[in-house]
């Protein structure tokens, strides 16, 4: 197990350099002079060479690069030119909304997909299983940020059941807090619900199929302990793996779906830099969001190393 | 005599065998449900795109500040929008753009991520430095690598387009490599290598073309994500800009009037929905197809 923690940790750093190469080049990518860019038409010369020295692009790109990642692996994302503060600070401060956003929406993802995946499944055929299963399609095809909208114009403009948009912090209260999150929760878990609920269906349809359930129906048991006991817990190390790897797509996808509601998350301090051309902005929450999902992904494959053995065995390939 | 008498037999045999081949093949097009709608669906939003801006009657960029915002039916089928355009046309209008760049997108990321997927399978160095970019690339999440290579670039369907591009490749490249490695490995390659053929011919005569099927239906799949991303860039504002119609900033504009007007919302959204569903379905249906074995193990 050791051996293997050690050699997924490793096969992460190339991973991790060519993500920090790729961030860090998005700057340069801008078309004429980035600091010229960033201070507008009005800059005079002057403070364009300021800004230059300032932001060290008038040296070398391979010394840009190393001084900037130095700085990156001590913590230091840099400076946000618009907000005067550091980059690591503002993300801190935008953090918590987006992340209990994320949370919420893997909460109803898993609570709908896993019973959905499940009936499908055991009523293969059946009705039930062709109205879910097409109601997965049209899940998978609904992108978070229309579903968003629909959900807005329907629940909240047209039902008025829950507040349209906007953003109420936990410290006022947990229920105030859950009231304007529901909607961006179902918009965002929609479609995880929808991929959870797929791979439950063919999980669980592997495993109906093999003897030892035979063995246990004839055995006479309950149909129901038959179905949880016994086919659910074998099916469940796949599924277990897609809602890992799906929290880390909902992490990126709260940040699409914040700028709908209006939540004051990572997404809308990302949205805010691209007008003002924050760079160090944008380039600090690309890297951190990045970070965390490959971070959670490690998780996940550990922990699926470390329940079946057969993985770390058939990756030493 | 003989000999010509086989050939005949030989070529009646083979000829047979082809007509019998592509009739199984158009039975199982035609068994396959999915495929079809898809298609059909996905030709009539092309064709709706192609041809629908030439009948309509109205300028997608005039405003008529008298008709702003007003309901379907009428004069305007899908009613007006925030500055009395007419809808309708500014979706077909719209249709362009957006399956316009999925399009490019899907036809620019498959080729790139071809030449590189076949040239990282024949090339052992070349593999290591072009998988561990592409690794690098997959790692960051694919929106937000879109939305700041959007805020380098500035807003445009040519940067959209670029962006886009850059996300989707690594993907492409990395299914083409590992079914171009299966064939790589294969004896008929080792021995075409010890007759002397060039890696040029070998690449492209023999590998290049058993990559084609999963490159399709991955292609499609890529088509449908572009549709996505662009109507959420353009949405976010980091997209197609204003006043150039796109499904997406339609529906960034939706959301300012969304008390009054809720067919700038449902329409554009279900132009988004019927294209990625259509080419979801359709992608399905191609891997159904191309790579039977897949739907028999589905449907044990």
């Amino acid at each position: 197990m050791l051996a293997y923690i050690t050699k997924r940790l490793l096969s992460l750093i190339p991973v991790l350099a060519v993500v920090s190469i790729a961030i860090f080049l998005i700057i340069h990518l801008t078309p004429g002079n980035p600091a010229a860019a960033i201070l507008g038409m009005e800059a005079s010369q002057e403070d364009i060479e300021r800004l230059n020295e300032e932001l060290g692009l008038n040296r070398p790109i391979v010394e840009q690069y190393t001084s900037w990642i130095a700085n990156v692996l001590r913590g230091d994302l840099g400076d946000s030119i618009f907000m005067h503060q550091p980059v690591s600070e503002a993300i801190a401060e935008h953090m918590l909304p987006t992340l209990s956003l994320a949370i919420l929406a893997q909460i109803i993802a898993v609570v709908l997909a896993i019973p959905f995946g499940i009936i499908a499944a055991y009523k293969r055929g059946s009705l039930a299983d062709y109205s879910l299963t097409g109601l997965s399609l049209l899940g998978m095809a609904l992108p978070s940020f229309l579903l968003g909208l629909f959900l807005m114009l329907f629940v909240g403009v047209k039902l008025q059941w829950l507040p349209v948009a906007g953003y109420a912090p936990l410290s006022s209260g947990f229920w105030e807090h859950l009231k304007y999150l529901i909607l961006p929760g179902i918009s965002l878990g929609t479609i995880q619900a929808a991929l959870i609920t797929r791979m439950t269906r063919s999980s669980m349809l592997e495993v109906l199929n093999l003897n030892f359930i035979k063995t246990a129906r004839s055995k006479g048991l309950h149909e129901m302990k038959v179905l949880f006991k016994y086919a659910f817990r074998s099916a469940f190390l796949p599924i277990l793996t897609v809602i890992g790897q799906t929290f880390g797509t909902l992490v990126t996808g709260a940040v699409v779906v914040e700028s709908i509601f209006n939540i004051p998350g990572l997404g809308q301090l990302i949205l805010n830099s691209i007008a003002r051309r924050d760079f160090a902005v944008i380039q600090g929450v690309v890297l951190v969001v990045t970070l965390m999902y490959v971070t959670i992904n490690l998780l996940v494959d550990l922990l699926y190393g470390a329940v079946d053995p057969r993985v770390r065995l058939d990756r030493k390939k | 005599m003989a000999t010509i008498q086989n050939k005949e037999q030989i070529a009646e045999v083979s000829k047979k065998l082809k007509k019998e081949q592509r009739t199984l093949a158009f039975r199982r097009i035609r068994s396959n449900y999915g495929l079809l709608i898809g298609a059909s669906v996905l030709a009539i939003l092309i064709i709706l795109a192609v041809f629908g801006p030439m009948l309509s009657p109205y300028d997608p960029y005039e405003m008529k500040v008298v008709e702003r915002l007003s309901e379907p039916g009428g004069a305007h089928v899908l009613g007006t929008d925030e500055f009395g355009r007419d809808l309708m046309t500014r979706l077909l209008y719209g249709a362009r753009v957006s399956l316009g760049v999925g399009l490019a997108v899907a036809l620019i990321s498959s080729s790139l991520g071809l030449i590189i997927g076949v040239y990282a399978a024949y090339y052992r160095t070349l593999d290591h430095i072009l998988m561990r970019i592409c690794d690098g690339l997959i790692a960051i999440p694919g929106i937000l690598l879109a939305i700041a290579l959007m805020a380098a670039l500035g807003a445009s369907a040519l940067n959209v387009i670029i962006a886009l591009t850059i996300v989707f490749t690594p993907n492409i490249a990395r299914v083409v490599r590992s079914s171009a490695l299966v064939v790589r490995e294969q004896t008929f390659i080792e021995a075409m290598q010890a007759q002397g053929a060039s890696a040029t011919r070998i690449i492209w005569l023999h590998i290049v073309p058993n990559t084609l099927s999963p490159l399709l239906v991955q292609a499609t799949f890529v088509f449908a994500e572009a549709i996505i991303s662009e109507a959420a860039l353009s949405f976010l504002g980091a997209g197609i800009p204003a006043p150039e119609p796109s499904w997406g900033n339609i529906l960034q504009a939706s959301k300012l009037v969304i008390f009054k007007a809720w067919w700038m919302v449902v329409f554009p959204g279900a132009a988004v929905v019927l294209s990625v569903l259509s080419l979801n379905l359709l992608g399905d249906g191609l891997r159904d197809l191309l790579d039977p074995r897949v739907k028999q193990k589905q449907s044990k």
